[in-house]
């Protein structure tokens, strides 16, 4: 676990008579895995503080580095090495072997023998290390000779997600170091005393943390259960594959385990690059919905106004023709979502350019800005790990962080706890323009920079940071006037690193390949003629379309005034967008639609050609996520009935003449390669940086303005499924400052420009004044359906409606 | 090899035969079979007779229950992961004592067998899975006639494996007839009051 970098003093230590060089301060129980001794533990984690908490790691020490040794034996775990220190472990010491057998059965006292029943059962590092370092017989009475074990009512729940089974405890804390370390949610304690000891929760405080899944991870015996997955399957008929996680833009390592051709559970996987060892529920219980009912099945195409079922041959064809006459009949718009894999988002970008002659394809699929595109165009694209991008490691190591339109616990969680190891560790301070200070912020010990919503561009201004500090960016400043140009004036003028930080784990991998109006695939610019000439040739056309194309936006709005005949869409739901209303209307007066969806939605029920894509597991792919790191991962069921999106447009264009060159994810992954990033010019965002805003902070009458953002656990279509993980959820509620929430009461009804939402008020102390809090989209069908447009105010009163 | 074969040469090529060759081998031959009509006779008329087997011959499996007639299967896979040749396939699920929201009993304890399938073209019926079984749930019955004329009859479910109920036993799903707790039954706490028929 503990590698050795540069420059770090080392000392010599004896493990069982081999000499190893470790750093200083390592422990024992690490030193003796350098050497490949296996102590049993059960207590140590590398990433959590070391406890000595279950005394299982005792190994003897005859030299502690002073000549002396200890006279009894001692925990390896909490032991740091010493010069010269002579440490023998149960291997070559009986004194050792004879203390872990001695707590291997004190351990064994009170745990039950239904290790048959037991989800840990079979993957049970108490299992295993009774097996390797336990007697066969217990000489206390109540273990198999007719006494009682102390038992406890089981199981209870600590959380609608998260089972505890008391009697099975032994007491290691892992769980409660956790909560308490890494996330920061300490609802867990241990209670009661001596042989009563147990995990418990404080009454009507559950234990509703996002990232409560890791404690059933790390718990080293079946004491911690979760409800999705108690008594589903066993760990030895499970099949067991690495991914990567498709619900934010982290790109989360995680290991999906399966069963005949079922996911069964998700796990956390081990990337001490991205996210260690830990991952949101979100990541991790949020699966079930690729498994719906809803699920298409086959390609269907509309006929007599009906969908009917159709051959893939069929509606490739038909969508074709459609395709062929929208495109002359003004142009096809291409709007490609956020949650696409990175081939995906380039075989679309080819599609449009090479098939369809356009560059009007957009995949923001929520409130977005010109000036968006262009900042992206101009900072984001192509930067990574490699080339100088800000990284996980890099938050820690930053002398400041400032967070801008972006709540990482509810938005990436990834973010989040590793910004709250470099809190913890290296005592880095963050910041957070926001209209208050959140329950995140206030984990990661950061100060609040009080800002009302639309007023962050003033506040970014304002923004006093060194050449150390990195300001993130989220991607809810595309609706704030001049905010993300202003934080590129900062960075321009004071030398801080900038990181764009998306919401779905497509949207970084569309950027770099294109899926933007006024970008080609690996950050060309569109008006530049030779990143133009550079795609052309390496695709074999004699042009690409020249002008930049239309926004998602003006896509909609073109679709309904009749300038564009048709329209792909891929995954995108009409809630998400500014306009949901319009964008339905549009769909619906658009003359040809083809879409391409995982299950039946909106935009699916309206379309003349739908068809059916790949989920996640069943095609290989990559996600790039906001570092600029590309996550890649295989395909895990071999599915023949459904087809990656990449091979459904490939049957598209082949159709209309315009062959795309590409069948496979490993094809469009070579083109991709061999196009590689553009290595001209750079995109400069438009000088004529849109007029300085509308200064929001109009106070007219007493409306207020809306501030709001997407909870973890939300009524996202892709979290559907799972009935007890959504019972996670932290309630919608609509938080304003005291004073107006002792006027309001209880409950409030806001109304804004589209409708009205009745929520019960939570009052926040720093709340800035003239500003109302609500979940994006945990009432209803969201706010932008129900309740106004994106940065339009709000009226709230008191009680309900 | 130190010599090539030579093909056999038949005795009469070479000499005459003797006259105990030709008179006495025929009678001693038909003596055999003289006598064997005089012994008992071995042929088994199996499909009209059926004897029994040895008491502990592997034949088709079965799943018991408790004398109250929950199943003693827990779903634990034991079985599944003990079968050298992957024909066992279970899967769990929870038992639940809350009928009024259409929570539903099958075993004591927490868990229970939803699935269970043996594929009796895969099994070799060498009897690992139950030494696997934790809870003397699995056992073989003597029966051997496991012959169809189809593959999918061959995967035999629950249903077709569960042991019949005997009197006294009930149907599951309902609650626990024997005892407060799994471990009553685990411990045999209900032989003191009734006689079970389980096994």
């Amino acid at each position: 676990m503990t590698t050795t970098p540069e420059k770090v003093e080392t000392v010599t230590v004896t493990i069982d008579g081999i000499q190893v060089e470790v750093a200083k301060d390592t422990l024992v129980i690490r030193a003796a895995e350098q050497v490949g001794v296996q102590i049993p533990r059960f207590c140590d984690h590398p990433l959590l503080a070391p406890v000595g908490a279950c005394r299982q790691c005792l190994v003897d020490v005859p030299d502690a580095g002073n000549g002396r040794g200890f006279p009894k034996p001692q925990a390896s775990c909490t032991l740091p090495v010493a010069d010269g220190m002579v440490v023998s472990t149960q291997l070559t010491s009986e004194v050792a072997d004879k203390a872990q057998q001695g707590v291997m059965e004190f351990l064994l006292i009170n745990h039950p023998l239904d290790c048959p029943v037991c989800d840990k059962g079979g993957e049970c590092p108490l299992q295993n290390q009774a097996m390797s370092n336990g007697q066969g017989e217990s000489r206390f009475a109540s273990s198999g000779t007719g006494g009682v074990k102390r038992t406890f009512p089981k199981p209870i729940n600590l959380s609608p997600q998260v089972l505890l089974d008391r009697e099975r405890c032994i007491v290691c804390q892992r769980c409660t170091r956790f909560a308490e370390e890494i996330p920061g949610d300490p609802f867990i304690a241990l209670i009661e005393r001596g042989a009563q000891q147990q995990i418990g929760i404080a009454e009507n405080a559950p234990f509703l943390s996002y990232f409560s899944g890791n404690v059933i991870q790390i718990c080293p015996v079946g004491a911690l259960t979760s409800e999705s997955y108690r008594f589903r399957s066993r760990p030895f008929d499970l099949v067991s594959s690495p991914a990567v996680a498709e619900h934010d833009a982290c790109g989360a390592a995680i290991r999906v385990d399966h069963r005949r051709g079922k996911v069964m559970r998700r796990l956390a996987g081990d990337d001490p690059d991205v996210n260690e060892e830990w991952i949101t529920d979100k990541d991790r219980f949020a699966f079930a919905y690729a498994t719906e009912a809803d699920r298409i099945g086959y390609p269907m195409v509309r006929e007599d106004g009906e969908l009917r079922p159709a051959s893939w041959t069929e509606a490739f064809a038909v969508a074709a023709r459609g395709l062929a006459t929208a495109r002359a009949a003004g142009g096809v718009g291409v709007l490609t979502g956020g949650r696409l894999t990175g081939e995906d988002a380039y075989a679309y970008s080819k599609f449009a350019r090479v098939a369809l002659d356009t560059n009007d394809i957009d995949f923001r699929a929520r409130p977005h800005s010109a000036e968006e595109a262009d900042f992206l165009a101009a900072h984001v694209v192509a930067t990574g790990p490699g080339g100088g991008g800000v990284t996980y490691r890099d938050l820690e190591t930053a002398t400041g962080v400032v967070l801008v339109g972006l709540e990482p616990e509810d938005e990436a969680g990834t973010i989040f706890l590793r910004l709250r190891k470099a809190v913890l560790h290296a005592g880095l301070p963050v910041r957070s323009v926001a209209p208050f200070t959140t329950r995140g912020l206030r984990k990661l010990d950061g100060t609040l920079i009080a800002t009302a919503p639309g007023a962050e561009t003033a506040a970014i201004a304002a923004l006093d940071v060194d050449a150390g500090t990195i300001v993130l960016l989220g991607e809810r400043l595309a609706t704030v006037p001049g905010a993300l140009t202003a934080a590129a004036d900062l960075a321009a003028r004071t030398g801080a690193r900038l990181a764009w930080v998306p919401r779905r784990a497509g949207d970084r991998g569309a950027v770099e390949t294109g899926c933007l109006p006024n970008l080609l695939p690996g950050g060309r610019p569109v008006v530049d003629a030779a990143a133009r000439v550079d795609v052309a040739t390496a695709w074999g056309l004699d042009r690409l379309p020249e002008t930049p194309g239309r926004d998602a936006d003006a896509i909609v709005a073109a679709l309904t005034a009749g300038d564009l005949g048709g329209v792909v869409v891929a995954g995108v739901d009409p809630a998400d967008t500014a306009d949901p209303a319009a964008t339905r209307a549009a769909l619906e007066a658009a003359t040809f639609v083809v879409a391409l969806d995982l299950r039946a939605s909106d935009v699916t029920r309206l379309a003349d050609v739908v068809f059916p894509v790949a989920p996640i597991t069943d095609r290989a792919g990559s996600f790039v996520n906001w570092e600029g790191r590309v996550r890649p991962f295989d395909q895990i069921f071999a599915n023949p009935a459904s087809l990656p999106e990449l091979r459904i447009l490939a049957g598209i264009a082949e159709e209309l003449d315009a062959p795309l060159g590409f069948r496979t994810v490993d094809q469009v992954w070579s083109e991709m390669e061999q196009l590689g990033a553009w290595d001209g010019a750079r995109a400069t965002a438009a000088s004529a940086a849109p007029a300085e805003p509308a200064t929001a902070a109009v106070q007219a009458g007493d409306s207020l303005a809306l501030a709001s953002w997407k909870q973890l656990v939300d009524n996202g279509v892709m979290q559907a499924g799972d009935k007890h993980y959504l019972a996670t959820a932290r309630p919608a509620v609509a938080k304003v400052a005291p004073a107006l929430a002792a006027a309001l009461g209880d409950t409030a009804t806001v109304t804004g420009d589209r409708g009205s939402v009745t929520v019960p008020v939570e009052a926040v102390d720093d709340m800035v004044e003239g500003v109302v809090w609500l979940p994006a989209n945990s009432t209803g069908l969201g706010l932008l359906t129900d309740l106004a447009s994106p940065g339009s105010r709000v009226t709230i009163t008191g009680g309900a409606v | 090899m130190s010599e090539p074969i030579k093909a056999p040469v038949a005795k009469g090529d070479h000499e005459p035969k003797t006259l105990k060759e030709q008179f006495w081998d025929p009678v001693a031959g038909f003596g055999v079979t003289f006598r064997t009509m005089f012994k008992k006779v071995v042929t088994e008329q199996y499909p009209f007779e059926k004897p029994p087997t040895a008491p502990r011959f592997h034949g088709r499996h079965q799943l018991n229950r408790w004398p109250d007639g929950l199943e003693k299967c827990v779903g634990c896979e034991l079985c599944a992961w003990a079968c050298p040749a992957d024909a066992i396939y279970v899967e769990g699920a929870s038992n639940s004592d809350d009928a009024e929201n259409g929570g539903e009993r099958f075993s004591p304890g927490e868990r229970y067998g939803r699935v269970y399938q043996i594929n009796y073209l895969r099994c070799i019926l060498c009897g690992l899975c139950i030494e696997a079984c934790p809870t003397r749930a699995l056992t073989m019955t003597n029966e051997y006639e496991l012959a169809d004329n189809n593959r999918a009859d061959l995967i035999y479910e629950k249903s077709d494996l569960l042991a019949p109920l005997l009197p006294g036993m009930e149907q599951p799903p309902h609650p626990m007839r024997l005892g407060e707790d799994e471990g009553a039954y685990y411990r045999n706490e209900f032989r003191a009051t009734t006689t079970g028929g389980d096994q």
